[in-house]
């Protein structure tokens, strides 16, 4: 009779205990989910970033900026032909 | 008293009874409707690249923002700073909105820039929202246009590589199913509806540093030669890749507007009478089919002839020419008399293997196959035009293929927009006949050829310019041209395929030998550069080696 009270006590506290691990275990999940939405957040802005860095390269370095920068900035000049030297491998 | 408590307590168990079990679908999903809610995942539209990686369509995200009428329209007051961020009339949208008062949905306006949005999300107006979208960027403009299209506001293709490839590019949005707090964070994933899938990325065989070269020297000639239309194609002989492909008139993807005329990607759409250009395919024919060689003399003294009641001209009377001589001087009357000793099958044997009268096959929106009539319904003077190209008509694209075939010993590619597509060679006709008609195009662009002006310094080039009347409703136009060339180089060991077609020039010239041929110059100049091919043909620079200033004298 007496160990089966004792079985008993000790069955009420594992319930209770798995119960409050059951809580205490979901409350952690739940802030991961929010940590990991933040997370996503920024790996779209990370993303939408990137799309507007290579729109802007790709504006940057078009060949009509490049070759007025080079031509009237810089007073560049395309060689003339008598300026040209091959050399042969 | 027993009874009445007995009586209550099967009441309840009944609706106990009524709740878990009969209802309890309903009840769930109400309970579930409160927390759970679906969010979509977004997926963007693939990026478009040339063959180095130079993005040339990129999607970015951009707010677009919408209102709520009834909302919004218990403030009035809030409309007017609203209306001045937009740049609009307050009283406009409000007249706007009254109307759609029982909408909770409309648009204001779609695509906005970032600092724009984040001013409106600042003003914190009920009623106004903002809504994420994808906006696609073309950040080459109008010199990629015609090959890359452009979609529509909902990111859909419309044109070009973007509607042909667009279910390749289009990314499917995903959904999951989460949960979400009072606050509105999702504090719960429950389940994944469908895994989003994001747009696969083109890579195009276009070198964007040739294909502004090519659209900046088609511009210039264009205006200057008060032309209607224009385009160069550039191919890879070797590959068949396109390299460029380059239109006028043009416009720009990032704003497309409604003018279709200057959407046509004309050198795949549109055909013309090749003229001249075709001669090399005749010629073709007739060495392959044993008819003459190379040196075989053609006379083409007075300089006409008469087939069927037609005459056939020359623009002089060049006398005793070999079959070499007929294409260097483009001699309408020695082609002529070539190809009336072939069979019209031969002839059109040889035409439809240098896939003439069928399209490329590239898959490009609203490619024209051409037209090469079949040889049972030629006659004598329809063989006879169709040698020197008039009765026959093909896209630009068509012919640098043909040219390709020529330069490449026979071996025609299907032309190919993206990086590893499948197109093997196809025997077209023998190396050695492909071998001579490139050697005899070498002597188009000597000083004694109609295509001088297309030659580049230090490489041998090899072509063949075209001139040839407009066909209007009335018969050909008379002082209507399409003026074209085409040609390849380095002629030892060729590299590049480049056609010229300049439609209508309205200046005083209008031969392809002086309108194309010059512009054709130009382009393969700075491809060669660009490509750093190596040189071919400098016997001068040689002994000017290490001592430029004796140069002058060259």
């Amino acid at each position: 009779m007496k160990s089966q009270i004792v079985i008993l006590i000790l069955v009420l506290i594992a319930v209770i205990s798995s119960a409050l691990g059951v809580v205490y275990t979901r409350h952690q999940s739940r802030l991961l989910a929010v940590e990991l939405g933040a997370l996503e957040v920024l790996q779209d802005e990370g993303l939408a970033e990137w799309s507007r860095l290579q729109i802007e390269q790709g504006w940057l370095a078009d060949a009509s900026q490049i070759e007025k920068t080079a031509r009237g900035v810089l007073q560049m000049q395309q060689p003339e032909e008598t300026h040209i030297l091959v050399v042969r491998p | 008293m027993l009874l009445i408590f007995m009586l209550c307590s099967v009441a309840l168990i009944a609706r106990a009874v009524n709740l878990q079990v009969m209802e309890t679908d309903f009840l769930q999903g109400q309970g579930k409707a409160r927390f759970l809610r679906e969010v979509t995942i977004a997926s963007t539209r693939g990026v478009i690249t040339d063959r180095n990686g130079e993005p040339l369509a990129v999607s970015t995200p951009v707010d677009s923002v919408w209102v709520h009428p009834g909302q919004l329209l218990e403030y009035p007051e809030k409309i007017k700073p609203l209306a001045d961020l937009l740049n609009a009339n307050a009283e406009e949208i409000e007249r706007k909105l009254t109307q759609r008062a029982a909408k909770e949905f409309v648009w204001l306006r779609r695509r906005l820039n970032p600092a724009l949005a984040d001013q409106i999300r600042a003003l914190n107006i009920p009623g106004v929202y903002l809504q994420k979208e994808y906006r696609r960027f073309y950040p080459a403009g109008e010199v990629t246009s015609h090959v890359i299209g452009f979609t529509n506001i909902d990111d859909i293709g419309q044109e070009g590589l973007e509607l042909a490839y667009d279910s390749w590019l289009a990314g499917i949005p995903g959904s999951k199913r989460v949960i979400k707090d009072r606050k509105g964070q999702t504090v719960e994933e429950v389940e994944l509806i469908r895994e989003s899938d994001p747009g696969n990325d083109l890579h195009l065989t276009i070198d964007k540093r040739l294909q502004y070269l090519a659209y900046r020297e088609l511009k210039s000639t264009v205006l200057q030669h008060g032309a209607r239309s224009g385009s160069v194609v550039v191919l890879d002989v070797d590959t068949g890749e396109v390299l460029a492909m380059v239109n006028q008139p043009s416009y720009n993807p990032n704003d497309p507007g409604h003018d279709t005329d200057g959407m046509r990607n004309r050198a795949v759409t549109d055909v013309v009478e090749p003229g001249s250009v075709m001669k090399p395919i005749a010629i073709a024919a007739v060495l392959e089919n044993g008819v003459a060689v190379p040196e075989t003399p053609v006379e083409t003294s007075p300089g006409y002839t008469v087939i069927s009641g037609h005459t056939i001209r020359d623009h002089n009377n060049y006398g005793l020419l070999d079959v070499t001589g007929v294409l260097t001087k483009s001699s309408n009357v020695g082609v002529t008399k070539l190809a009336l000793q072939l069979e019209p099958e031969q002839m059109w044997d040889t035409y439809s293997r240098f896939g003439f009268g069928e399209a490329t096959g590239t898959g490009f929106p609203g490619e024209s196959a051409g037209v090469l009539r079949n040889h049972r319904r030629w006659r004598r003077l329809e063989q006879a035009t169709i040698s020197y190209g008039y009765g026959i008509s093909a896209t630009p694209l068509q012919v640098a293929q043909a040219y390709a075939a020529i330069a490449n010993g026979g071996k025609l590619r299907q032309p190919a927009f993206i990086q590893g597509s499948n197109n093997p060679p196809i025997s077209a006709i023998d190396p050695e006949v492909a071998n001579a008609v490139a050697k005899m195009l070498e002597t188009v662009t000597t000083t004694k050829g109609t295509g001088s002006r297309a030659r580049v310094t230090n490489y041998r080039i090899a072509g063949k310019t075209g001139t040839s009347h407009k066909a209007s409703a009335s018969g050909y136009a008379a002082a209507r041209y399409v003026s074209s060339f085409a040609g390849f180089g380095p002629a030892s060991n060729p590299r590049l395929v480049c056609v010229v077609v300049i439609n209508d020039p309205t200046g005083d010239e209008y031969y392809g030998g002086l309108v194309a041929a010059p512009l054709f110059s130009e382009v393969m100049t700075g491809a060669m550069r660009i490509l750093n091919i190596p040189p071919d043909d400098y016997p001068t620079m040689l002994v000017n080696t290490g001592n430029s200033s004796s140069a002058e004298g060259q």
